[in-house]
């Protein structure tokens, strides 16, 4: 992949992450539709053991709650294709 | 179908954590003969553009949604071990920074998206290609093996699940395996799209195991 390709194809992630995911369905997923079904889902909702700087997906500090998961989803996108890359060129090395 | 912390108990997400760093260290020693040029940027842009997928929940039947777990996406462009390494650092970086998967129960999601997944998603395909050749068993391959990767993650939840005593396996499975059937459609869908994309224009992008052997030999 060329320096042009590499660009390109983080664009259309990073266009994912802006442009689709504010629109994402909001309705729990298969696990989590299971966990209510079933009657186990509160066994997951104690305190999580580490604080997280971006919960859910929601930028803190922004109020436009769209506009606040397309920046968590840009931000997420971005550091993700650090860790990638960044581990592939470690084990490179 | 990331796992939160609290519904599984030590006595699995210990062992499952130890699963988990074994494979990646297996991943890690295997992938470093594997990369060049090319691949290199590609883990970055796959981790990025998997990452951005999985946000995007499609909505399904019964007020339920899924989203694109990437595994066989992963693997079919970087191969098992890198694919499997990109789908633990999405899930890394879900768990420590969006909260989403536990810290405890990262090893059992990093076991059932990565080692299972990726992995074992990539072995159907490897046998689905080996029987069905040319371009046309390709695209049976990834989009049968696709919908599998995420079949065999949730029947590996539902054993977890159970295990740790939060549910019974005969409550939990099917229950798992019928919503997985049907998000594994959409995860068959997006994953033939892409690569379909990507055959048509970049066909050397996909990962082919012997050609890259003879390059570093």
């Amino acid at each position: 992949m060329n320096k042009k390709e590499i660009l390109i194809s983080l664009g259309i992630a990073l266009l994912v992450a802006i442009v689709l995911s504010p629109f994402a369905s909001p309705h729990p997923d298969g696990l989590e539709r299971v966990a209510e079904d079933k009657g186990f889902l509160e066994k997951g909702e104690g305190e999580p053991l580490v604080a997280s700087p971006i919960p859910d997906y929601t930028f803190p500090g922004i109020h436009n709650e769209k506009v606040a998961t397309a920046v968590a989803g840009v931000t997420g996108t971005l550091i993700v294709f650090g860790l990638g890359y960044g581990l592939a060129k470690v084990l490179k090395k | 179908m990331h796992i939160p912390d609290g519904f599984l108990a030590p006595n699995v997400w210990l062992p499952t954590w130890g699963m988990a760093i074994g494979w990646i260290a297996y991943c890690l020693k295997k992938t470093r003969s594997i990369l060049n040029d090319k691949t290199i940027p590609l883990m970055g842009v796959m981790s990025a553009f998997i990452f951005a997928a999985q946000m995007v929940n499609f909505p399904i039947a019964g007020g339920t949604s899924g989203h694109l777990l990437g595994g066989l996406l992963a693997a079919v462009l970087l191969g098992p071990y890198a694919g499997s390494l990109v789908i633990a650092v999405v899930l890394s970086a879900q768990c420590l920074i969006f909260q989403d998967g536990g810290l405890t129960a990262l090893g059992a999601n990093i076991v059932n998206m990565s080692l299972i997944g990726t992995g074992g998603g990539y072995l159907i395909y490897k046998l689905l290609n080996s029987i069905l050749p040319g371009i046309l068993g390709k695209k049976i391959g990834i989009t049968t093996a696709s919908w599998f990767s995420v079949m065999l993650a949730a029947v590996f939840c539902s054993f977890e699940l159970s295990f740790s005593g939060t549910i019974p396996l005969k409550v939990v499975l099917p229950a798992m395996a019928g919503v997985h059937a049907v998000i594994g459609i959409g995860e068959a869908i997006i994953t033939f799209l892409v690569l379909s994309y990507v055959l048509k224009v970049r066909s050397d992008l996909i990962y082919a195991p012997m050609v890259v052997a003879v390059n570093h030999e």
